[in-house]
């Protein structure tokens, strides 16, 4: 038997994730071009979009105003004309300028149109928390996009996610809200052999079972899906073991994956970033009382959430108001009842 | 020349139709039509210019002859859509654009079916030059079976990006498909227009920088009809020097109740934009009879004489007619006789529309997304899980 080397898994930043699936579509196909504020020459004001300028040009990498509203105009009358643009907000917050655009030009056309018109545009950018940005700084956005029929709504966790989602999200013929986290921009993963293709790709609409347990599910997207992996480790020496599913898509949301855990397991906890009003996981909540999995709890569902506030400045204060492992350590015991 | 014969072969039958005293009625060939005129057009006010549009225009027969068959079909379209709102077959916002004809007209004359065209609500006149037929245009306003997800304020066609509801949001799109245009290297513009109300909007004026910025092929219109709803240019606006308001870019102010007036300044500015100068900004001072939608009388805010003193002294069809027959380019019974057609295909589509059936309850979740498999759509209860295909 000869020695083999065990494939090439290479550590990828998220950031070098995000740069790569555009990088690759950018050469792919030549309708995709990439506009918003310092994308092209200050490199992307989160280095997200470095050496893209450089490579391709001003045609296809475009720096623009400080005008959110009318840009993101122009990106989906550039995709409604035939293009394929990746517009970038700087942060999600600034996306409430052009909010009316994504919605009621971007989101509800094809339908308005009975299939007519078709829009097939990426808004990305960063979402919800950051470090001591403050609130009007650190709003998640995930509960307000995913309600509107027309979009689809992505929130990438690792590495493999932000590449595999966001080349799925470009060749889509849709509009599609691409959330990501700037606190996850330099953290390294490793990147599988087959992720690192030029054609490789996640199906939007699809969970993922990041660890698979018997005793509880945990459901969380972006960046607290980490969170969960960590308070599962510390659970497991405590003999509880729980199912954390990575949602991966906010909207349309893989329900089936979370019923078929809960049946399995009996219990569901919820985590998220954002707001406990009107959120991710009350959406969570909702569909599973609707479903069959209802029957199969042996508790309510806990829903773990960023506190009901405006994100404060001082650091005690923000680290206070986003859920710690801790807190999803105790929440995943209360709902166990131990 | 078919045609005209026909034309011609169809008044004399008319003709021989009236009873009474026998009507002696010489029989007009082509011949006896001028072919073509030249006429003395209003100049328009112009902004950061040194050229302006031709001010001695000639106009063919057969020009004059489809500008006003154009009109009058529009003119009738609006009318029966009145109609059909107040029977309650149509429903909802209904904007309608009687009045306004020959910036539609002289707008499409101007450009080609291949370049874009972008508006506001107040639509059914530019869904009709864009080429949505007529027959179409009545079913989607009722919500009939092909369609009819959207109503009056969103129906498209190819390079007509509708039909927009949200005031001024058109604007930026617009913008965004001349882009389009120019990154595809296909020599084409997009007309992108908006009226005296939206003027004020903030993300017009992000637009004309970037559009200027980027030297974007768009023809910027504002069709100013003097109201915004309810309200007058004067109280809305501190400025309203509407073709100014670019500031950068270049602007003119034309006649729109004429439609050469109309057709050479967008040729002009069609020119601008093709030749790589960049955006360009028209201002139309147009009119519209009817309020700002079936549900305003439109005279709260501005007097019955007003709107009759436009009718009787700046109507484009009329000013169309009365320059094509002082100049021998028609007779009388030629236009009655496009008249009596246009009445009667608005007629035989309004008994389309009213008889064709409503969409099926089937279409109710389709058309969500494009290119997708199919997917399940929560319905009003839980128990109700309806089916979208793309």
């Amino acid at each position: 038997e000869f020695h083999r080397s065990v494939p090439a898994a290479v550590q990828v930043t998220v950031r070098d994730a995000l740069n790569q699936a555009m990088d690759e579509e950018l050469e792919r196909d030549e309708r995709v071009f990439l506009m918003g504020e310092e994308v092209a020459q200050y490199d992307g004001a989160y280095k997200v979009s470095r050496g893209l300028w450089k490579k391709y040009g001003d045609k296809r990498v475009i720096d623009t105003p400080i005008s959110e509203m009318g840009f993101a105009g122009i990106a989906v009358g550039a995709a409604m004309a035939g293009l394929r643009p990746i517009c970038e907000f700087m942060t999600f917050n600034f996306s409430m300028q052009a909010i009316d655009q994504v919605i009621n030009s971007a989101a509800k056309t094809y339908y308005m149109s009975a299939g007519l018109q078709p829009v097939p545009i990426v808004f990305r950018g960063p979402n919800g928390a950051s470090a001591g940005v403050a609130a009007q700084h650190s709003q998640c956005f995930a509960a307000w996009y995913a309600h509107c029929p027309g979009l689809k709504v992505v929130s990438p966790w690792n590495s493999e996610d932000a590449k595999g989602l966001l080349k799925s999200a470009i060749r889509d013929d849709n509009p599609v809200v691409f959330l990501e986290n700037e606190l996850m921009y330099g953290v390294p993963f490793e990147m599988s052999e087959e992720s690192q293709s030029k054609d490789f790709t996640i199906p939007i609409g699809k969970a993922k079972i990041e660890r698979q347990g018997n005793h509880v599910t945990v459901v969380s997207h972006s960046r607290y899906v980490g969170h969960c992996l960590d308070a599962a480790a510390v659970l497991a020496k405590e003999g509880i073991e729980c199912e954390v599913i990575n949602l991966r898509t906010i909207r349309p949301m893989d329900v089936e994956s979370i019923e078929t855990s809960v049946m399995k397991t009996n219990h569901l906890v919820t985590v998220e970033g954002g707001w406990p009003q009107f959120g991710v996981g009350a959406e969570i909540c909702a569909r599973i009382m609707e479903g069959p999995a209802f029957n199969y709890l042996d508790s309510p569902v806990t829903r773990v959430t960023g506190v009901d506030i405006p994100m404060p400045y001082a650091k005690i204060l923000e680290d206070h108001s986003v859920p710690q492992i801790k807190d999803i350590i105790f929440s995943v015991k209360k709902t166990l009842n131990v | 020349s078919g045609k005209m014969l026909s034309n011609i072969s169809n008044v004399l039958r008319a003709c021989a139709q009236k009873n009474g005293a026998a009507v002696v009625m010489s029989a007009r060939t082509y011949a006896d039509f001028t072919t073509q005129a030249t006429f003395e057009i209003k100049k328009c006010d112009l902004f950061k210019l040194d050229e302006a549009p031709a001010t001695q225009v000639v106009m063919t027969r057969d020009e004059g002859l489809q500008y006003y068959r154009t009109m009058q079909t529009m003119r009738r379209m609006e009318l029966k859509a009145d109609q059909l709102y107040k029977q309650k077959i149509i429903r909802g916002f209904c904007h309608l654009y009687d009045g306004q004809e020959a910036c539609a007209v002289g707008i499409e004359a101007a450009i080609n079916l291949t370049d874009h065209l972008i508006t506001a609500y107040r639509a059914h006149g530019y869904t009709y030059t864009r080429g949505g037929t007529f027959n179409m245009q009545i079913v989607l306003l009722r919500g009939g079976i092909a369609k009819g997800k959207g109503g009056s304020m969103h129906m498209y066609c190819k390079n007509f990006y509708g039909g927009n509801g949200i005031v001024g949001a058109q604007v930026p799109l617009g913008a965004g498909v001349a882009l389009a245009c120019k990154y595809q290297e296909n020599n084409q513009l997009c007309v992108c227009l908006y009226g005296d109300g939206a003027a004020n909007q903030g993300q017009i004026f992000e637009t004309y920088n970037m559009a200027a910025l980027w030297k974007l092929p768009v023809i910027f219109i504002c069709e100013n009809n003097r109201y915004g709803m309810g309200t007058s240019v004067e109280r809305a606006a501190a400025s309203t020097d509407y073709y100014k308001r670019g500031e950068f870019i270049p602007g003119l102010r034309v006649d729109g109740m004429d439609v050469l007036c109309v057709r050479e300044a967008t040729r002009f500015a069609a020119d601008h934009c093709r030749s790589g100068k960049g955006p360009i900004l028209m201002e139309l001072q147009t009119y519209r009879y009817h309020g700002h939608s079936m549900s305003d009388p439109g005279v709260s805010y501005r007097t019955r004489e007003e709107i009759q003193e436009v009718r009787s002294k700046s109507d484009p069809i009329s000013m169309l007619k009365d320059r094509m027959l002082s100049n021998n380019m028609a007779s009388v019974e030629e236009l009655k006789e496009i008249d009596v057609e246009v009445r009667k295909e608005i007629e035989d589509a309004a008994q389309f529309a009213t008889t064709d059936p409503e969409p099926p309850l089937e279409e109710l979740c389709n058309h969500i997304f494009s290119n997708n498999p199919p997917v399940e759509v929560r319905g009003t209860n839980p128990w109700s899980k309806l089916k979208s295909v793309s």
